[in-house]
């Protein structure tokens, strides 16, 4: 059961980088999209399985 | 312009996970070399004790040291919380350095080894320190007081302590020592303290004895914390560790109504008597400065002096700080003299080590005067963590 848990959590971050990458892509202002980088390296790190 | 822009900030935003990233990844692959020393007679896995977590990161080398004279058996716990270095290199010293000419002694030198593989999230720890040897040096992975996420994850909103079902805290999920006596179809940190359940349980373990390190603002600090089974032997190792080892050490008693932790369910689930020691570490506390190896290894930091100024904290300080030769003299020199004593009160079940250095001989050599040269190690005596 907690493997599924953990796999559908991976889905989700992996969801989560996606939208993230999204609105990186579809962003007007520098400030948004910097935002976006920040918050994207973490889910990222997570998917590739380094932290 | 904008897609000159987002192409300048994808680059700029690989070049960090590239970096970060093989931070991350060499720091979880490091390998740290144990030479075993002149007495041990076996290294097994701790699988063999259950098979659940075979193939796990946390099937952890269990080296095993046996006496020519039949007596009793002890497990040293080093590594439970790897934040806590001077318990993983204590245990080391012992894996390098002891025999045993009465008993057993089982050793982990990584308790928990999916913990000594990530550091706090956003603790901005090192990853790694270097103990300085005769030979030049010997890094270890610095570690975290959990197991790392990627080996088990998510955490619950609340922890659910198996079997007593008290409510903890959600990260104590990846707590070692929150997680004992474990459960073979529990998470990860719990079927690894099942392992060691189940250790203890198969080799007739007398003592466990679980190696930690504590923040100075912790009111448990230099202390043997004992199972009420335990409380003679450790008011009488305290009693000549404060008389003849040259430091302090008091005794606290292991509350009932805390679980999960090694000193209350060993005692309360097998038949060994659980202790665990705590060494001062202000690494470790919330008013620390600059967070470095520097802080990690010398024990050095002028705002924790200041908390003591201030009637904050539950050890001592002073600006010679609480080196790592301090914290793992310590240990050793608790181990010994608890092991003298119990084998002084049962002759039959005695533990007698010898080549182990004491508290003052630890400080005045390093502690990695007693770290063995892995390039000259032959090949069958070198193991790795």
């Amino acid at each position: 059961m907690s493997g599924l848990v953990t796999i559908v959590y991976y889905a989700m971050t992996a969801f989560a980088a996606v939208l993230l990458i999204w609105n990186f892509i579809r962003g007007k202002r520098w400030q948004d999209e910097v935002l976006y980088l920040i918050v994207l390296i973490p889910f990222l790190l997570r998917i590739l399985r380094l932290k | 312009m904008m897609k000159t822009r987002k192409a300048l900030f994808a680059f700029i935003g690989a070049v960090l996970i590239v970096f970060s990233g093989k931070s991350f990844y060499g720091s979880r692959r490091l390998k740290e070399p144990v030479v075993a020393g002149p007495g041990i007679t076996k290294v097994r896995k701790l699988s063999e004790f259950f098979q659940g977590i075979k193939g796990s990161i946390n099937d952890a080398n269990v080296y095993v040291l046996e006496g020519k004279k039949p007596g009793g058996s002890v497990l040293l716990l080093g590594g439970s919380h790897p934040e806590e270095p001077a318990g993983r290199l204590a245990t080391w010293v012992l894996t390098e350095n002891a025999v045993v000419e009465q008993g057993r002694v089982f050793i982990l030198n990584s308790a928990n080894r999916s913990a000594t593989t990530v550091t706090r999230l956003g603790g901005a720890y090192p990853p790694d320190f270097t103990i300085k040897t005769p030979w030049g040096g010997q890094k270890f992975r610095m570690g975290d007081r959990w197991s790392n996420p990627l080996d088990q994850w998510p955490d619950p909103e609340v922890y659910v302590h198996y079997p007593t079902r008290q409510e903890l805290a959600y990260v104590d999920v990846r707590n070692l020592n929150r997680a004992w006596p474990g459960r073979p179809d529990g998470t990860l940190t719990e079927r690894t303290c099942y392992a060691l359940t189940k250790l203890i349980d198969a080799e007739k373990i007398d003592i466990v004895i679980d190696l930690h390190e504590a923040e100075l603002q912790y009111p448990v600090i230099s202390a043997i914390v004992a199972h009420q089974k335990g409380a003679d032997l450790a008011a009488m190792a305290s009693m000549m560790i404060s008389g003849s080892e040259g430091f302090e050490i008091g005794i606290e008693y292991s509350p009932e109504a805390l679980r999960g932790l090694s000193h209350r369910e060993i005692g309360d689930h097998t038949g060994a008597i659980s202790l665990l020691l705590e060494a001062p570490e202000p690494f470790l506390d919330a008013t620390r400065g600059r967070t470095d190896r520097e802080l990690l290894l010398t024990g050095k930091d002028p705002f924790v002096v200041r908390a003591g100024k201030r009637g904050l904290l539950f050890e001592k300080i002073d600006e010679k700080g609480w080196p790592i030769d301090v914290r793992v003299g310590r240990h050793t020199s608790a181990i010994l003299q608890i092991l003298e004593v119990w084998s002084g009160e049962k002759p039959d079940r005695g533990v007698v080590l010898t080549g182990v250095p004491r508290y003052n001989e630890v400080i005045k050599k390093g502690v990695g005067a007693f770290l063995r040269d892995p390039s000259k190690a032959d090949k069958g005596s070198l193991h790795f963590e």
